[in-house]
């Protein structure tokens, strides 16, 4: 019956996994001291960088991969692994007609053209493609607002002093296993500064797209909003369909001062695997925020449908009084997929104030856990915290687990959980084929509706694209 | 010309239980029909048999719709094809609002006819309009399908959602439960507004009260899962002042 059109549904396929044929320049496989030169050289940066690098790759060494979270993988052969791959360039591009053509033709496939003037109007794009920033559209405009928003690379040399300051200030090279190694073999990603008082004048976004096969993505992201400034921020993710499972470990620090605020979101669609749990991408990520500065705010909003395993807590540290923290997310597991996602607010400013929204989707075999933190420190007088985990079942095979954890220091602080987990109901499906709706078309809607105080959270661009992203991922779902 | 809907010794289970034994009633357009019955009778069976609801398997009988076999239809081919169920207990979509699940229930009949879908604009227009025939506030077409509703609203929602989808067979299956006398009125008016030379309705339903504001033309008996005893208007009146059990001993006797 029902169920078994709603499993129907989910096995549709992934139409971002296709391969583009450019050619690489690349770095051997494995991973050691030299390949860590190899790549700060690459990339002509200043010493302070390598240090940085090779202090967090002896700090690895002595690591262990973490094992806490609920998810299952055959262990990953980091010496496997090639942890530098980009398209070649003969000469350093001059505007964006330069870009490999096959780069671009990639890009325009996924529906990101990278010539100005055909994209949306008010958002900029950095293109992220396996290892490098290939392109940066709208840098004039916004240069003239006073915003720096680029390729990491670019960054370190022509603003060496900014990212020396800020690189590993809300995540240390030391800070986890995963991070650790981001913080050694880091090839790119986007810098983006916002000046004391600026409103940047358009969307920010990142496309980040794995193509090279055998290579991991260990893109960083450090994104800094001076006093008073405000910024949103997107980031969208695919990568092609392969049998094996490739590696993603990134690392985005944000840092708010005083009366800043910024809005990050994602769309991730790294490419799941398939339809019994082959290939797909480790998204193993550590996103953090700290508001540095009284009333600073970040929010983060994520929609998470691809990946084999997604394994991210985007947190914020409320450091100044006042400020504000959010998390709004949405999870989907289907097929063989796991997600191990939440957040962590750490409440140390007083009259901090944080909210958690979390929704999960489990269809198929998939696993989808939630795993909070909420902190409030002895000095945080007055803090608030609300959280509200809810996740919907489709089908009775997959998961949903929750895993939050409150640790209150100080007694005139307020902290709510709400959670809830419910089936999609037969009810609900017969009620909306009754009106004529398909079954697909009324999961679909039933999903959507569950999401939405997630997606209202979404700049406008992006909301009717997360909607449609959610109805071809539960393709083949409910089993 | 084939009646709209003609049912021939139908039999239904639900979960190995025999509801419907034996049942046949033949619909015309334009007309009402009330089924009437105790608690038990397989009322609301009979509705969801009839929207193909999973879990309610015939046995045996026939049922045609405008002379086409209905039981073959999945239940979205039956509501594009025109048939409506308006729920007894409707159910709760939250986060889609109202306006939104219309106008995609509106469109998918649309194409199914093989008509253009009718764009946002237009169709808040064409709602609206809808909306004051259960006299309705359009901020209702905002909220979220039924969520947090009172009964009333419910039911007038549902009525709505038959204006909107402008069925051929609509069953309404106790629209008049749960509701007070002033609400019952805007519900009634609104069907009776809906009455058309095309469209035939059947009105289940436990009380003869729905029936002192709808009139119908005809008026059945449902009891042990067939239809016992039909008749005109009057039938009502009476099973409202004698009950059903002057019925079951007809039936005895027989």
């Amino acid at each position: 019956m029902a169920n078994q059109d709603v499993q129907n549904l989910a096995d549709r396929d992934y139409k971002y996994g296709f391969v583009s044929d450019v050619e690489a320049d690349q770095v051997p496989k494995g991973l050691n001291e030299d390949i860590v030169r190899l790549i700060s050289k690459k990339k002509n940066e200043p010493a302070f960088m390598l240090d940085w690098r090779l202090k967090a790759y002896r700090h690895w060494l002595n690591m262990k991969e973490p094992n806490w979270a609920e998810v299952h993988y055959a262990p990953i052969d980091y010496n496997g692994i090639i942890y530098y791959s980009a398209p070649k360039a003969k000469k350093k591009l001059a505007s964006m007609d330069e870009v490999d053509p096959e780069v671009r033709a990639t890009f325009e496939k996924l529906g990101i053209p990278l010539e100005e003037q055909k994209m949306l109007s008010n958002v900029a794009v950095d293109a992220v493609f396996d290892s490098v920033s290939v392109a940066t559209t709208f840098k004039k405009t916004l240069a003239e607002a006073g915003v720096i928003f680029g390729s990491f690379s670019e960054a370190v040399l022509e603003h060496p002093a900014l990212v020396e300051k800020y690189l590993g200030s809300v995540v240390p090279y030391t800070d986890n296993f995963f991070a650790t190694l981001n913080s050694a073999v880091f090839s790119d990603g986007s810098f983006c500064y916002v000046p004391k008082g600026v409103k940047c004048p358009m969307e920010l976004s990142t496309y980040f797209r794995i193509n090279a096969k055998e290579t991991g993505q260990f893109e960083r992201t450090l994104l800094i909003a001076d006093e008073g400034a405000q910024v949103s921020y997107l980031e969208g993710c695919t990568a092609p369909m392969r049998d094996e499972n490739q590696l993603h470990a990134a690392v985005v620090e944000l840092v708010a001062l005083g009366d800043a605020s910024i809005k990050y979101s994602t769309i991730q669609n790294w490419y799941p695997g398939d339809k019994n749990g082959k290939g797909g991408i480790f998204n193993f990520v550590t996103k953090r925020g700290k508001c540095a500065g009284p009333r600073a705010k970040i929010s983060w909003t994520q929609v998470e449908t691809g990946s084999a395993i997604t394994w991210k807590y985007p947190s914020c540290i409320l450091l100044g009084d006042g400020s504000v923290g959010e998390f709004y997310s949405v999870a989907l597991a289907n097929n063989y997929q796991q997600a191990d996602t939440g957040t962590k607010m750490i409440h140390i400013g007083k009259n901090t104030k944080s909210t958690i929204v979390s929704k999960g989707i489990s269809a198929g075999h998939g696993q989808n856990s939630y795993r909070g933190m909420v902190k409030i420190a002895k000095s945080a007088d007055g803090a608030r915290n609300h959280s509200q985990c809810d996740s919907l079942l489709l089908g009775d095979k997959c998961g949903a687990h929750t895993f939050p954890n409150l640790e209150v220091g100080n007694t005139s602080s307020t902290v709510e959980h709400e959670a809830s987990t419910s089936k999609i109901g037969e009810d609900q499906l017969f009620y909306l084929r009754q009106r004529g709706l398909s079954t697909e078309d009324a999961v679909g809607m039933i999903v959507n509706g569950f999401c939405k105080q997630v997606f209202n959270e979404l700049p406008l661009e992006f909301a009717v694209e997360a909607h449609k992203l959610m109805n071809i991922s539960l393709e083949g779902s409910v089993g | 010309m084939d009646p709209m809907l003609k049912i021939t010794d139908l039999h239904a289970k639900v979960a190995d239980k025999a509801i419907l034994k034996g049942l046949s009633l033949t619909v015309n357009p334009g007309e009402v029909h009330a089924i009437m019955g105790p608690n038990g009778s397989g009322k609301s069976t009979l509705s969801y048999v009839l929207a193909g609801r999973a879990g309610y398997e015939v046995t045996s009988g026939s049922v045609l719709y405008q002379g086409r076999d209905l039981l073959t239809m999945e239940p979205e081919v039956r509501a594009r094809e025109g048939v409506f169920l308006a729920f007894q207990y409707p159910v709760e979509i939250p986060g889609v609002s109202n306006k939104y699940f219309l106008k995609a229930a509106y469109n998918a009949l649309r194409k199914h006819r093989g008509e253009p879908e009718m764009d946002a604009g237009a169709f808040l227009k064409f709602i609206k309009e809808k909306a004051k025939l259960v006299e309705m506030d359009p901020a209702f077409l905002n909220r979220s399908v039924n969520e947090g509703f009172s009964g009333g609203e419910k039911k007038r929602n549902e009525i709505l959602q038959m204006a909107v989808l402008e069925p051929r067979l609509a069953l309404l299956d106790e629209t008049d439960s749960g509701l007070d006398i002033d609400a019952l009125k805007i519900v009634a008016n609104g069907i009776n507004k809906l009455r058309d030379p095309k469209r035939a309705v059947v009105l289940v339903t436990h009380y003869q009260r729905l029936l002192d504001y709808i009139v119908p033309d005809f008026v059945h008996v449902l009891s042990g899962g067939r239809i016992v005893k039909s008749g005109g208007k009057d039938l009502a009146l009476q099973l409202e002042k004698e009950g059903y059990g002057w019925i079951e001993a007809e039936k005895a006797a027989a």
